[in-house]
């Protein structure tokens, strides 16, 4: 077992993990933040994507030692603590873009990301091509891709 | 997947003395291809050797005509690079269409290319630009780096630390990928520098990368899309699983050097 420390969700955290123990494994076993999902544990579905140091990562292809004393952000840290959702989980709400919700934290951290790397102004091909990493079953994808939009447009409003 | 003791070495010796020592030991670095092979039981190394505290082995530079690439640079980093995208933007490209962004946050060229997966992009571009691999003892010409399926020249205890790309007159990498994991089926990546001709084809080979000679022959002619015309691989050779048989793989071997001489004409 080996000692790893980390902030998460704006809170230092420790624990203690076997080597093999992957990060998502980490969050959501020892750290009981559930939001982040197994989906296809393959590395293509990116129902795991948590933020590592600003960035969009798939958490079931990192270790959790790998992120020592790094800056974790789940999907439950995504919104100010007792605030209003984030304008882009607030986007998924409103254009209806779940269906089982299994996808959606990743789509919504991945989504988020999209915006850092592409601006507030996206259209619909870059959308769906920035989203080859994240695999939804439910929804065809159709109220994703609009709620993304919308969320980008949203996020640039305000702070 | 299986237990396993970790390292993390701050300097390539101490990783090369790591490698050299252990038993069944495995170096990580974006740990994209490693990962997903260990939960797979596919790999079971005893022991892990973290490139990611050793300093300078991410980073990209011009030195004189050659591009230089640092092992640990990820595969996003490539492709956003405006050095790259100025110098050999046809590597760009390839780097921004590895995977997805997540992925592209993570993976590295030197765990791509010392992996030799046989569906992996960079294989490609290395063979297709005729790099230089330095390692931790040596320097290797691409063409005698990928030995066959998962395997390279690279000794036990050898590390990449760079890659030198050559910069080219003209290139381009054409890629058709897996819908659900973005690996190439079958990508090609032809160059062209002075009279030297380059067609790398990644994906379809069941032996890895590999380079067409009769497609060069042909583009040593005449440059131009055209000199491709009717031309095929033979499926012999060509990998057949479910994602696609061996003749379909030759075929879109043909496609695509036709398709990637076309993009780097335009």
């Amino acid at each position: 077992m080996t000692a790893v420390a980390m902030t998460v969700n704006g809170k230092p955290v420790t624990g203690d993990v076997e080597p093999r123990t992957l990060l998502v494994q980490f969050l959501r076993e020892q750290l009981r933040l559930t939001g982040t999902h197994v989906g296809c544990d393959t590395s293509q579905c990116g129902a795991c994507v948590v933020h590592i140091d600003g960035k969009a990562v798939k958490s079931c292809t990192t270790f959790a030692w790998q992120v020592q004393g790094a800056n974790i952000t789940t999907i439950e840290g995504l919104a100010e603590p007792n605030g209003p959702l984030h304008p882009m989980q607030e986007a998924f709400r409103e254009n209806h873009a779940l269906q089982c919700g299994y996808c959606t934290p990743g789509m919504i951290m991945s989504a988020v990301d999209i915006v850092w790397r592409k601006g507030n102004d996206l259209d619909e091909k870059t959308i769906r091509h920035e989203l080859e990493g994240n695999i939804c079953r439910c929804t065809g994808y159709h109220n994703i891709v609009k709620a993304i939009a919308a969320g980008a447009k949203a996020m640039g409003k305000g702070a | 997947m299986y237990e396993f003791k970790f390292h993390r070495p701050t300097t390539v010796r101490q990783a090369a003395g790591l490698l050299a020592r252990q038993e069944e030991a495995k170096l990580l670095a974006g740990g994209h291809t490693l990962i997903p092979t260990m939960k797979l039981r596919l790999a079971g190394p005893k022991h892990i050797i973290d490139m990611s505290q050793i300093e300078g082995l991410s980073g990209i530079e011009m030195k004189g005509r050659s591009l230089v690439v640092g092992a640990l640079t990820r595969h996003v980093e490539v492709a956003t690079s405006p050095i790259v995208k100025e110098n050999i933007p046809a590597l760009a490209e390839l780097a921004g269409l590895i995977g997805d962004p997540a992925v592209r946050h993570r993976g590295t060229i030197g765990g791509s290319v010392a992996n030799n997966d046989p569906n992996a992009d960079y294989p490609a571009a290395v063979l297709g630009l005729g790099a230089t691999i330095v390692t931790n003892k040596r320097r290797i010409a691409a063409d005698e780096f990928f030995k066959g399926l998962f395997e390279t020249a690279l000794e036990p205890d050898e590390i990449i630390v760079r890659f030198q790309f050559p910069k080219v007159n003209k290139a381009a990498y054409v890629k058709f990928p897996n819908p659900a994991s973005r690996f190439a089926l079958v990508g090609v990546f032809v160059s062209k520098r002075g009279s030297e001709i380059r067609v790398a084809v990644t994906g379809a080979g069941s032996n890895g990368v590999f380079r067409v000679t009769s497609f060069e022959e042909a583009l040593k002619k005449r440059f131009g899309a055209k000199s491709l015309d009717g031309m095929t691989v033979p499926a012999d050779g060509m990998s057949s699983d479910i994602h696609g048989s061996a003749e379909y793989r030759a075929h879109l071997v043909g496609v695509l050097a036709r398709r990637a001489v076309a993009a780097a004409t335009a």
